[in-house]
């Protein structure tokens, strides 16, 4: 069970980082997740093409919780595109095939949750902050689901 | 007494080997599982009916010549016998076999309700249904312009029944026996009795009351009383409606199709008997069959034993849950069937479930379909641990040790 709650996930979920409002953001977003409960709010400060700040709100699960904590601190200071990129990554990760090759180079601490993709249950709770992130980026405005 | 092949005594580990799923394995841990309020499993008998049907008898039924058709008609009509028996209905017409509860209720929704619900009408029901007696209601509701009301519950989760609920403008009063999320049981009978004195209708749904006690409709006076093969140890897919004949004749039918007409023109249709009426297209046969295998099983089962067992199951965990630190049982009614919810400080339900899961233990984690009963207790979620006649005690200490290990993982 260790492989799924790494110390590093269970760290975040106790003590996540970036968990705050943000008054000067210049997007947020809803995102739920109907099937557990699970509720957060993204808040996003960008500046040019960069991410200039990240934090989140909410109550979920601890993998979700701690994917949202260690996507703000991955994401801070990256450009949009860098962060498309790690989301792609992150998100073929965790819905990849277990035991596929993971780089960790470029994932980073992100890494800690490949144990994901053997829980396929589990890849709305790890993906529900970095989905919600992205539509807050596009300025949908509406609430994601991961339904 | 129904039947008289009563065992001489309740031995769980006797009637464990009945139940073949339940000598496996999950992640190299012996299963234990504790889901029971969502499916249950089902004994070989049930397995080898289903697979005789189909091997023997496999046919269409009721309008067959041959003799295939006449075996299975006889199997399918005889699992409706075996219902009939088993709750105690008055005849067999009473009987409609549906998909599950669900369907049972839907069906009384759309052909008793909707005809003669007006605007400004009420349907009562109560704060701790499952959604499937919430949801059919407020679509006629919504329809007819009328309202849709509830009793609501205490902190313990039982109900605040007060008889001024019970207005004459309520047209329907359905509540569920026994509670999914909470396990309360409900006065059945005497709710029955005070929506009966205002001659107000009455469903029940039985969905979880059905695996934990005998059922008599008779005894219980309601005008309807719905439950699923599934839960009662049968296959998937079939379920019961059982109406008052009365009731049922008036009603115009659910779905139109083969089976449910005497006569069809261009112009008019006439409609076929009960129970056919409400039995369009072909039904599941085997799954009938399966259910009346089942109902048979439970029949050799001795059901003071059964309770005591369960009874001795839910003390069990009650006491042992309540030693973990930071658990909180929601559900504490003085009369409750045997299972357990609870909400652990500090940990959301999705991890308790899958580390539970890696020690074999299957229970339900999430808002159990249950969601205005979530609310009123301020969860998003909970876990929930439902046990049957063929959990043992020592299930209950593999459940608390691998819930010692949640705590020590989320320290």
């Amino acid at each position: 069970m260790r492989e799924l709650y790494q110390e590093l996930i269970l760290d975040h979920n106790k003590k996540p980082r970036n968990r705050r409002a943000m008054a000067d953001a210049t997007a947020d977003a809803d995102g739920f997740n109907p099937l557990c409960g699970d509720k957060i709010h993204v808040f996003v400060k960008v500046e040019g093409d960069r991410i200039a700040d990240v934090s989140f709100d909410g109550i979920g699960c601890a993998i979700s919780t701690a994917s949202a904590s260690l996507m703000t601190t991955s994401l801070k200071g990256k450009t949009l595109a860098e962060a498309r990129e790690i989301f792609e990554r992150f998100h073929a990760m965790v819905t990849g095939e277990p035991g596929a090759p993971v780089d960790e180079d470029a994932l980073g601490k992100l890494a800690v949750f490949q144990g994901v993709c053997e829980f396929p249950v589990r890849v709305k709770c790890a993906t529900l902050a970095w989905h919600t992130l992205k539509a807050a980026i596009e300025r949908s405005g509406d609430a994601v689901t991961t339904e | 007494m129904h039947r008289t092949l009563a065992r001489p005594a309740f031995d769980v580990e006797t009637v464990r080997k009945d139940f073949p799923i339940l000598a496996g394995h999950v992640w190299c841990k012996p299963l234990v599982y504790l889901d029971n309020a969502a499916t249950s499993h089902k004994p070989r008998v049930v397995l080898d009916a289903i697979e005789r049907f189909y091997k023997e008898h496999n046919s269409n039924i009721h309008r067959g010549v041959h003799w295939l058709s006449a075996a299975a008609t006889k199997d399918y009509e005889g699992a409706r016998d075996k219902v009939r028996d088993w709750i105690r209905a008055a005849a067999r017409e009473e009987i409609v076999f549906t998909r599950g509860t669900t369907e049972s209720i839907n069906l009384v929704a759309r052909s008793f309700l909707r005809p003669r619900l007006k605007p400004g009408d009420e349907v009562l029901v109560t704060e701790m249904e499952h959604h499937s007696n919430i949801v059919p209601w407020q679509l006629v509701c919504e329809e007819a312009g009328a309202k849709l009301s509830h009793v609501p519950i205490d902190d313990r989760g039982q109900l605040l029944f007060d008889e001024k609920l019970l207005t004459e403008r309520t047209r329907l009063f359905a509540f569920v026996h026994v509670s999914n999320a909470l396990g309360t049981v409900n006065p059945a009978r005497e709710l029955v009795r005070a929506a009966r004195a205002r001659g107000i209708p009455t469903l029940v749904d039985g969905a979880q009351a059905a695996p934990h006690t005998r059922i008599d409709v008779r005894d219980l006076g309601c005008d309807f009383y719905a439950f699923s093969g599934h839960k009662v140890f049968g296959p998937t897919g079939i379920g019961v409606l059982y109406g008052r004949k009365e009731l049922l004749e008036g009603m115009p039918p659910y779905q139109g199709g083969g089976e449910m007409i005497k006569r069809v023109t261009f112009q008019k249709t006439t409609w076929n008997d009960l129970p056919y009426k409400f039995e369009a297209g072909t039904p599941d046969i085997a799954g009938a069959v399966g259910l009346g295998a089942a109902l048979d099983y439970l029949g050799t089962l001795d059901w003071e034993a059964v309770r005591a067992h369960e009874a001795a199951l839910l003390a069990r965990a009650t006491e042992a849950l309540s030693t973990i630190k930071g658990l909180r049982i929601i559900g504490t009614a003085k009369s409750k069937a045997s299972l357990v919810t609870f909400d652990m400080e500090g940990v959301h339900p999705h991890d308790i479930g899958q580390i539970l899961d890696q020690e074999g233990v299957a229970v339900r984690t999430g808002h159990h379909c249950a969601q205005p009963v979530m609310d009123r207790f301020g969860v998003p979620a909970t876990t929930r641990a439902s046990f049957a006649f063929y959990n043992t005690l020592a299930e209950i200490d593999v459940l608390v040790a691998a819930l010692t290990k949640v705590r020590e993982l989320f320290a």
